[in-house]
């Protein structure tokens, strides 16, 4: 409840916002791939969980910049490489902005969610932990969440310990305060579920963490494209997300961290752009944010997705928020209807998808039935093989939304799923 | 019935059905007229690996001929490997190895299907030849 107050508070802030409903008819105009269609049929994208179109405005700003304005950043002293430099540090000021980071050295570019997870769990292992050390984590992790600390295992006994979920989905969160120990160095977890669609009480972890000088991360990958996000409101020490599931390219993504926990973190990888001085005998590391970013940044990446967070902003993160739980409550009136359907995950605060099951279905059946359809859903264990478990099942069907999706969409993937479940009669 | 005849079956059953959402139907349908596979044989070691569906192949020799019981816990694959079955099953060794499986192009099946399910059906169909093969070679040893 507490992040549902935050964000309608954050809302009413929202300076970009208009009290305006969007208008998805121009909105799908500005993503060429909505028009296509696939086995004859219109392309109904529903897996925008997984990763989004991109509107023209990212494509074109990427071939924009290989077109006319590449060269390699930092220490050019060539106008093309002083021009890229600009736009890329400008593009690390738009990110700032976005989630409302403090200072834009906390914005360090990743390859993405995954990799900046993995940043964190090794540079902190390495320097803040040691063997007996405990680092919390929920059931409804994705594996880039649970696997990245199974790997600092083989090097130190660091045990996890983990949030379980309830029958609906629903973080027990209570639970906490027992899992929590003085041997608790870590809690990592996700804001809202991939396989789930469950928002999480973040704050109200953050708050219990810090309440025994714990830091957190929060992976953003699923509330980041989906609600307004204000890192400073949550008291996150960290935020991750993904560039291409917010409209971006592939490639490029996010870790914000307070300037003091990042300050205190080695480096995670070595390389050019991240040094101050070099010598075979030693090297001094550059400041916050050159030191975490080895190697040629990807500033055709970071200026697109720049272009893709002003593209959302201008629509207004609350009301694509507004739009998106519209579309997941019509979604789950009108799947209710179907005999024998059966929703996986059942929380009452939840985000931008509806994971499900009919009768026996396998996904596979369902979800290839539905491609043919010109419907695209994700099947499988969505990366959260442990949430399956947890249901005894080996996957879902998930439908994931995004801005461009229409209720009319919806009554098409309704449609589907009922012809589908006909087809595998004995439902 | 030889194998080309039974392929020839197959073929004809797909050929009126112009929408495929029809020949999945007719896909789906072999599978759920399939036997199965004794359940003693569902374990890991018939398993097929390549498949993103779970496939269970048991074959056995009897006077000479291969038999085969097939299975899937999904119904599109449980399908795919119900025709195969059917195809294949009864025949020798020699039949089955040096036979052209064409109804699976001919009924569109390999473009149709999504690459992880063409590679899991050439994966069905390399493990049956796989049998038959072990058989020749065991009958060439006795």
């Amino acid at each position: 409840m507490l992040d549902w107050h935050f964000f309608n508070t954050f809302a009413q802030k929202y300076e970009n916002d208009s009290k305006m409903s969007i208008n998805i008819e121009k909105i799908r105009e500005d993503f060429p791939i909505l028009k296509k269609e696939i086995y004859g049929k219109p392309l109904v994208y529903m897996d925008n969980a997984a990763t989004t179109q991109k509107p023209l405005c990212v494509v074109e700003k990427i071939s924009e910049n290989y077109l006319n304005h590449n060269a390699n950043i930092h220490r050019g002293v060539h106008f093309l490489s002083q021009e890229a430099t600009e736009a890329h540090e400008a593009a690390r000021e738009t990110v700032r902005k976005f989630i409302n980071a403090k200072y834009a050295r906390e914005i360090i570019f990743t390859r993405g969610t995954t990799e900046a997870i993995n940043l964190v769990v090794s540079s902190f292992c390495r320097s803040q932990c040691k063997d007996g050390d405990e680092v919390i984590i929920t059931q409804m992790e994705h594996h880039s969440n649970i696997v990245p600390w199974q790997l600092q295992q083989q090097d130190r006994d660091i045990r996890l310990k983990v949030i379980p979920f309830d029958a609906d989905g629903v973080l027990q969160v209570d639970q906490l305060d027992k899992l929590i120990t003085e041997k608790t160095k870590f809690i990592s977890v996700t804001h809202v579920s991939n396989a789930l669609g469950t928002v999480n009480p973040v704050r109200k972890i953050i708050r219990k963490a810090h309440a025994h000088g714990i830091p957190v991360l929060v992976d953003g990958a699923q509330s980041v494209p989906h609600m307004p996000i204000d890192v400073q409101e949550l008291d996150a020490d960290f935020y991750v997300f993904s560039g291409h599931k917010i409209y971006g390219p592939t490639g490029i993504g996010v870790l914000y961290g307070k300037e003091a926990w990042l300050d205190k973190l080695p480096p995670y990888q070595g390389g050019g752009e991240m040094i101050k001085k070099v010598t075979f005998e030693k090297t001094t590391f550059n400041e916050l944010p050159f030191k975490f970013e080895a190697g040629t940044p990807d500033y055709i990446g970071s200026t697109a997705l720049a272009a893709a967070l002003n593209y959302v902003s201008q629509i207004g993160m609350t009301n694509i928020a507004e739009h998106e739980q519209q579309l997941v409550r019509y979604a789950k009136e009108k799947l209710s209807g179907i005999e024998h359907i059966r929703f996986i995950g059942n929380a009452k605060e939840r985000s931008g998808l509806i994971s499900f099951l009919v009768g026996d279905i396998h996904p596979y059946d369902l979800g290839s039935i539905l491609d043919k359809l010109g419907i695209a859903v994700r099947t499988g264990h969505h990366c959260a093989e442990p949430v399956m478990t947890a249901f005894g099942i080996e996957g879902t069907v998930r439908a994931s939304f995004g801005l461009y999706n229409t209720e009319a969409e919806i009554d098409t993937l309704v449609a589907g799923v009922e012809r589908a479940a006909k087809m595998f009669g004995r439902r | 019935m030889t194998i080309a005849e039974k392929q020839e079956e197959i073929i004809s059953e797909f050929e009126f059905l112009d929408d495929w959402l029809d020949k999945y139907q007719q896909i789906i349908d072999k599978g759920m007229s399939n036997p199965g596979i004794d359940p003693q044989y569902k374990t890991d070691e018939y398993l097929i690996e390549g498949c993103q569906s779970k496939v269970w192949v048991y074959a056995e020799y009897k006077d000479g001929l291969v038999y085969y019981q097939g299975e899937s816990n999904t119904d599109i694959a449980g399908g795919i490997v119900a025709m195969l079955v059917e195809v294949m099953s009864g025949h020798t060794p020699d039949e089955i190895l040096e036979t052209d499986l064409y109804f699976i192009d001919k009924i569109g099946l390999k473009e149709h299907l999504s690459p992880t399910r063409s590679n899991g059906m050439l994966a069905m169909v390399k493990q049956m030849r796989m049998y038959a093969l072990a058989f020749k070679s065991k009958r060439c040893e006795d």
